[in-house]
């Protein structure tokens, strides 16, 4: 049985403590909002899309210590980046998360998830990878939103 | 008799199963109950030497399981209550029972501008359905406020009922545990011109049933909770009422006749019965109620009363300020199903925990979203107590919750 310290690592903690980024956006940032219908988990994710690049992102909303610190560190991952690169650590990250043994798309091993790999340990708890990817697929709908 | 939790522990195989070698601690029977094996006996016998298809077949074999399955619906009726059994209706589970109440009865009776009384401590399968009828039908609901302690707040109910049409309440809530005074609502009910619908899932399996001492109108349960086999929901309705509503599924078993140009319904219950049930389980629900029945519906309750006396002193002495227990605090009002919030740590979390101590509970909005928002939670943890559960379980519960602040 996978042990609470693969998954409550102290990073995570961290995060969920302290989160970075969190808060609000004014327009002409947009956002989009995130449910796990499950729990009750809320999230919304703003973004500053300037330039094909992320500028800025927050995200605000409640849930587990899974799903706020997986949003926030998903923001200090994904700000100041492209937005094709922010798609492609999106990608990586939903990699790691799946335990899904068909698919066979490849990895891209030029992106370094960086404390992000500290989340692997969800994987060991399938019920709680929902909650891990909330804020990341609430991010590719804000990304949906600023190409409109 | 006495009610010894010992013996009847020995009734339920599962709870002797060790997970990661460790004993059990099953606090999720508000969610589900476990079954104890005459149950399992039954629903395994039959499947090797009785199944068959019911009303239909003129062999013996075929006879027989009909025989099987009407006897469920006879002790349900006896269990409950009921005047006759022909008023027991099976169907797939309590939620599918009140969408047949709530569409068949509602489309034939509701028409643009009639009301609904509902409450803010309803189960969404009591409130979806109705949002269905206001999309459909353009009728208005009406809601019965809570308590700061949980319990119905009935201060206006007069005033709320007036030219209400129906009056949909649960029995005992899911969330707060809080038992509703149903025979005083039904009065009320009546005396505005209402019908008055149960939903009694929380309550058949945990205390004595008597649908006439109500006089409710109509009542849903679900075998699933009350130590029977899933996949069987009850709707228990007054027999004039059931005769005068339309079907709601259509199909075999359901009519009296089929023309190309039309059909004819059969008698009740048949009438809102169409296709296969679930045979075996319904066959061997008779052994739970009969489980029930020779353990004393009111042990039960006496049970309940007790463990829910200990299980709040245990967590209000060892936690003091830091859980917060929804709803009433006095045991005589409530069952034993304690929603709570803990040192600000997420249900989620917090379930998560309880799971490396096999302490299983219930985190999340438990299919009442706005009765949490009421509590302002989107989630809560929610530990349920059934007649197996004991004492030691509260404090197996209680020891789990210390070690979760270890690590939030």
């Amino acid at each position: 049985m996978a042990g609470l310290e693969d998954l409550y690592r102290e990073i995570i903690l961290d995060h969920y403590r302290t989160p970075r980024n969190r808060g609000e956006l004014e327009a002409p940032a947009v956002s989009a909002e995130g449910h796990n219908p499950l729990c009750g988990d809320e999230i919304r994710i703003f973004i500053d899309v300037k330039d094909g690049l992320v500028s800025e992102v927050r995200f605000n909303g409640s849930g587990c210590s899974i799903s706020q610190s997986s949003a926030s560190m998903m923001t200090t991952a994904v700000k100041g980046k492209p937005v094709d690169q922010v798609r492609a650590i999106v990608k990586r990250f939903k990699q790691m998360m799946t335990i899904d043994e068909d698919d066979n798309s490849a990895i891209d091993e030029s992106i370094n998830l960086g404390d992000l790999e500290a989340l692997q340990g969800v994987v060991k708890f399938p019920v709680r990878i929902k909650c891990a990817t909330l804020g990341w697929n609430t991010l590719l709908d804000a990304l949906a939103e600023s190409g409109k | 008799m006495t009610f010894d939790v010992a013996t009847i522990r020995k009734d339920f195989p599962v709870l002797h199963r060790l997970v990661n070698d460790k004993p059990l601690v099953y606090l999720d029977s508000a969610n589900t109950s476990q079954k104890p094996q005459v149950v399992i006996d039954a629903l395994s016998t039959f499947m090797e030497t009785g199944y068959a298809p019911i009303n239909r077949s003129a062999y013996q074999l075929a006879a027989e399981a009909t025989d099987a399955f009407e006897a469920t619906r006879s002790a349900l009726a006896t269990f409950i209550n009921a005047p006759k059994a022909n008023e027991v209706v099976f169907t797939k589970n309590a939620t599918e029972a009140l969408n047949l109440v709530i569409m068949s009865w509602g489309r034939a009776n509701l028409k643009a501008g009639d009301a609904v009384l509902l409450t803010h401590m309803e189960h969404h399968a009591n409130i979806v359905p109705w949002h269905m009828l206001v999309a459909e039908r353009g009728i208005q609901l009406r809601w019965v406020p809570l308590t700061s302690d949980g319990q119905l707040d009935l201060t206006n109910l007069d005033e709320l009922l007036k030219d209400v049409k129906a009056f949909s309440f649960t029995s005992m809530s899911n969330v707060l545990g809080t038992i509703n005074p149903v025979q005083r609502l039904c009065v009320a009910a009546h005396k505005a011109g209402a019908i008055a619908i149960v939903d009694a899932c929380q309550s058949v399996p945990h205390q004595p049933t008597d649908v006439q001492a109500w006089g409710a109108d109509f009542a849903v349960f679900s075998s699933h909770k009350m130590c029977g086999p899933s996949g069987v929901g009850v709707l228990w309705g007054r027999e004039s009422l059931l005769e005068a509503m339309p079907p709601y599924l259509g199909g075999g078993n359901m009519i009296a006749d089929v023309r190309l140009d039309g059909f004819t319904t059969a008698e009740v219950p048949a009438k809102f019965e169409a296709g296969t049930p679930a045979i075996a389980e319904i066959v061997a629900l008779k052994s739970a109620v009969k489980y029930l029945t020779d353990l004393g519906m009111n042990n039960i309750r006496q049970h309940e009363i007790e463990l829910s006396t200990y299980v709040l002193n245990t967590l209000t002495s060892r936690f003091g300020d830091d859980i917060t227990i929804h709803g009433p605090t006095n045991p005589e009002l409530r069952g034993a199903t304690f929603s709570f919030a803990f040192r600000g740590i997420h249900p989620h979390d917090l379930s998560q925990v309880l799971d490396q101590t096999n302490v299983c509970v219930r985190a999340g909005h438990h299919c009442a979203k706005p009765l949490m928002r009421i509590l302002g939670a989107n989630a809560t943890v929610r530990a349920s107590f059934y007649l197996y559960n004991t004492t030691q379980e509260a404090d197996a519960l209680a020891d789990a919750l210390d070690s979760a602040s270890d690590i939030f």
